[in-house]
């Protein structure tokens, strides 16, 4: 896949060159393309004071950053502890089943992704899910499923 | 229609992501609506969370008294009930108000002592003029007028303040560190990274009462003579984030933070840093080479950030709640902080209850109470006919503390001898449905996934341990395996460069200390007494049965038949052990076998 590089550039514009502002400029680039492309890392290597080599070591050393692309939909279902005493394995099953993949995967029509988080700091509701950046709480198995039909609808 | 245009009561919605996640944008959104439509001519305001997070959504009302009834558990249908009724007709829904003087929130609120939740869920925190109106920014003042740095520091060390970021270390003395060394360029950093899956306190902090830190940081930044700091937040909190970047635009633009604060020749600039998903990166070497554009690797310490930190410049590095007790102390005198608390631990603690408990949410205690009085008094115990097994206490670093020993008073060093730690206040209660080999396991997951790699025995050895610990919840382990975890646990906690590898063993070594009988029924007898490890267990339904289809209607796989009215059975060969059927049951009718 190619990728619009002017885009790329914007971005470096925007936060700047220094090899300090490789986080930021990771997390930029996957905002706008919801993913990290492989070709953003080679082009701003190219272009600024960071290297592909610590670019590519920071983009695999944190959770956040994707190198693939994603649904329409990010589906995280939380397995922090309270979530985790709560039932979140059980969750995952029933989430799992009414899409149809495996957490870490993409649904074939690229509208979900399902991954797993650890917390998202609302455990006293827990079991939680997050949706994109919208959270849901004190669920259970049907529930979770229910928040997903509604989405549908 | 009515249209009442100088109603003088206020309507207060309680938009924290926890509240929201318990359905308040819906409330607010019918609120506004509400208002408008009508012509009320009330003003409709926000706030952040109170603490009582199992009440929530929350509303409350104020009246031009300034008397509160606050509302819990509403919904959008309830809302429009409070409006009509108590909003515009004056008359309260005594039914749905919290009263504080009696029953569940008076038990709730009785032994709580707040300093860094006290303006939480109580003033809005995307308006500076609320924090200023409850004495926001005095302290900042008052410290730069004096133009004391050392007296600052003074105090602190005094207060007895210790950092609430999981080690303890005293905030005085760090910060008397960072004071001695060399200029010009200092540096200051607000750890808000909250690894510790369960804790939440530093979310709730910064999404209601936000300048409290700020203020807190710009104190620490005069008395150690920086100039610049950094918020490393966490990515998963978008809210706190989007809050904290209000809150330094209005107070910059208030001249409480920048050039020349108040016109009294202070600079103090404060920059936020998006975490980006690694739990190592709350410890604080990480978190500087994450800043730095790095991959958060810790590195061996000295030299500690106070004399080389951050760019190589002397740094102070504190935990959200410890930045936030910092202008209670200067308002009130550090006497009033020492005056609380036990011989080595002062002031208040907030601790985050969650999991099988019955008011989850965040409290702020004295310190010196005991876990008993937190989780059965504050806490109201599980909620549930279930005891209370365990609580897990510190994270990942932590440990399983078990009932017996609730007498425990909270103070760092008691609770260490536990062989939990204080870490940064999360506690997950756990009843006799929780397995404890599950959770040892469950912890080295995450550890084993969160372990940077640099040092071997924590990459490869976090590992092993979990690989030990899913055959023995499989069913498959070996009486060996028990010493085995043993000795793997020492080696590691020796062998490790930071806090992580140090700590990693401690669940399962409380685990093994308090729970061995756990470990050994997995093992011998093939059996988990507390029904997690499907391959260790059934599910059948007795005769306190009553028949009432709730099992049969909830269960995944529909394998438990029976009519209304008659005892049900499971189909042990369609099974597939999940429990639900015992979380439904209301008459404690399905038992572990
Ligand atoms: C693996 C690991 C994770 C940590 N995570 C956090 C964290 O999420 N938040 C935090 O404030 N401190 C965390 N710490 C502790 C910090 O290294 C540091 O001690 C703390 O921020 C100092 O602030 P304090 O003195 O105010 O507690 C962590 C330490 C380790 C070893
Ligand atoms: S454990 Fe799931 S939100 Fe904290």
């Amino acid at each position: 896949m190619t990728i619009d590089l002017a885009r790329v550039d914007a971005i470096v514009a925007r936060k700047g060159e220094g090899p300090e502002m490789a986080i930021p400029v990771l997390q930029m680039i996957q905002d706008e393309f919801r993913y990290v492309p492989i070709e953003a890392i080679e082009h701003i290597a190219k272009t600024t004071q960071m290297t592909e080599a610590q670019l590519y070591g920071v983009a695999t050393f944190f959770a956040q950053f994707r190198l693939t692309p994603v649904g329409e939909r990010i589906i995280k279902v939380c397995h922090g502890t309270a979530c985790h005493v709560g039932g979140a394995v059980g969750l995952t099953e029933a989430i799992e089943e009414r899409l149809g993949v495996k957490t870490g995967e993409n649904t074939p029509d690229m509208k979900y992704t399902l991954t797993s988080v650890a917390c998202v700091g609302c455990c006293s509701l827990a079991p939680v899910v997050m949706i994109d950046s919208t959270t849901y709480g004190r669920l259970d198995r049907k529930k979770s499923v229910k928040v997903i039909d509604d989405l549908e609808s | 229609m009515q249209t009442q245009t100088n109603n003088k009561r206020t309507v207060v919605v309680g938009m924290s992501t926890c509240n929201i996640a318990a359905g308040a944008q819906e409330v607010y959104d019918l609120c506004r609506k509400t208002v408008e439509e009508k012509k009320l001519g009330v003003e409709v305001r926000i706030t952040g969370c109170l603490g009582m997070c199992y009440a929530e959504p929350q509303v409350q009302i104020v009246e031009a008294d300034g008397t509160r009834s606050l509302y819990c558990d509403v919904t959008a249908q309830r809302m429009g009930k409070i409006i009509d009724e108590h909003v515009v007709g004056g008359v309260p829904r005594a039914q749905w108000i919290a009263k504080y003087d009696e029953g569940e929130t008076k038990d709730l609120m009785g032994k709580q002592r707040r300093i860094v939740l006290a303006n939480c869920g109580v003033i809005d925190p995307e308006k500076i003029e609320d924090y200023l109106a409850v004495d926001g920014y005095k302290a900042l003042r008052s410290v730069l007028e004096e133009k004391n740095p050392d007296k600052v520091i003074d105090a602190l060390v005094k207060s007895g303040l210790r950092g609430r970021g999981g080690a303890g270390f005293p905030t005085g003395m760090k910060w008397k560190f960072a004071r001695a060394e060399k200029g010009p360029k200092k540096y200051m950093i607000c750890n808000a990274d909250e690894g510790d899956p369960g804790a939440f306190m530093d979310r709730t902090t910064l999404e209601s009462d936000p300048h409290a830190v700020l203020e807190g940081m710009a104190i620490g930044g005069f008395a150690t003579g920086a100039d610049e700091a950094y918020i490393y937040c966490r990515a998963e909190y978008p809210m706190a984030i989007a809050r904290l970047y209000k809150a330094i635009a209005q107070a910059e633009e208030r001249g409480f933070l920048g050039r020349n604060i108040m016109g009294l020749g202070f600079d103090f600039v404060i920059h936020i840093k998006e975490g980006a998903g690694a739990f190592v990166c709350g410890e604080e070497t990480a978190l500087m080479a994450s800043i730095e554009g790095r991959r958060g690797m810790p590195r061996i310490r000295p030299p500690f950030p106070a004399q080389s930190g951050l760019f190589g410049k002397p740094t102070t590095i504190n935990n959200v709640e410890t930045w936030a007790n910092v202008p209670w102390i200067i308002r009130n005198g550090w006497e009033a902080f020492a005056a609380m608390g036990t011989e080595k631990s002062k002031g208040s603690k907030v601790f985050a209850l969650a999991g099988k408990i019955k008011r989850g949410g965040l409290v702020e205690v004295p310190m010196g109470i005991t876990l008993g009085e937190i989780i059965h008094e504050v806490g109201g115990g599980t909620g549930t006919n279930r005891k209370v097994k365990a609580v897990q206490m510190g994270g990942p670093s932590g440990g399983c503390v078990p009932a017996e020993l609730f007498h425990t008073k909270i103070d760092y060093d008691e609770v260490t001898r536990t062989g939990a730690i204080m870490g940064s206040g999360g506690m997950v209660v756990m009843d006799d449905t929780t397995c404890m080999v599950d959770i040892a396991r469950y912890f080295l997951d995450f550890t084993q996934l969160e372990s940077c790699g640099k040092c071997t025995f924590c990459r490869v050895g976090t590992k092993r341990m979990l690989e030990i610990l899913t055959r023995i919840c499989a069913g498959k382990g070996e009486e060996s395996d028990i010493a085995l975890l043993e000795d793997l646990a020492k080696q590691i906690k020796t062998t490790s460069l930071c806090g992580l590898g140090q700590t990693a063993p401690n669940p399962v070594l409380t685990t093994l200390r308090y729970f061995r009988h756990e470990y050994e029924e997995h093992i011998r007898d093939h059996k988990c007494r507390a029904g997690r490890c499907r391959s260790l267990c059934t599910f059948t339904i007795t005769d306190a049965c009553t028949g009432c289809l709730i099992c049969a209607r909830n269960c995944p796989v529909s394998c438990i038949t029976g009519e209304k009215k008659t005892m049900h059975v499971i189909n042990q060969k369609a099974c597939i052990r999940c429990g639900v059927c015992r979380d439904f049951c209301k008459f404690d009718a399905v038992v572990v076998g």
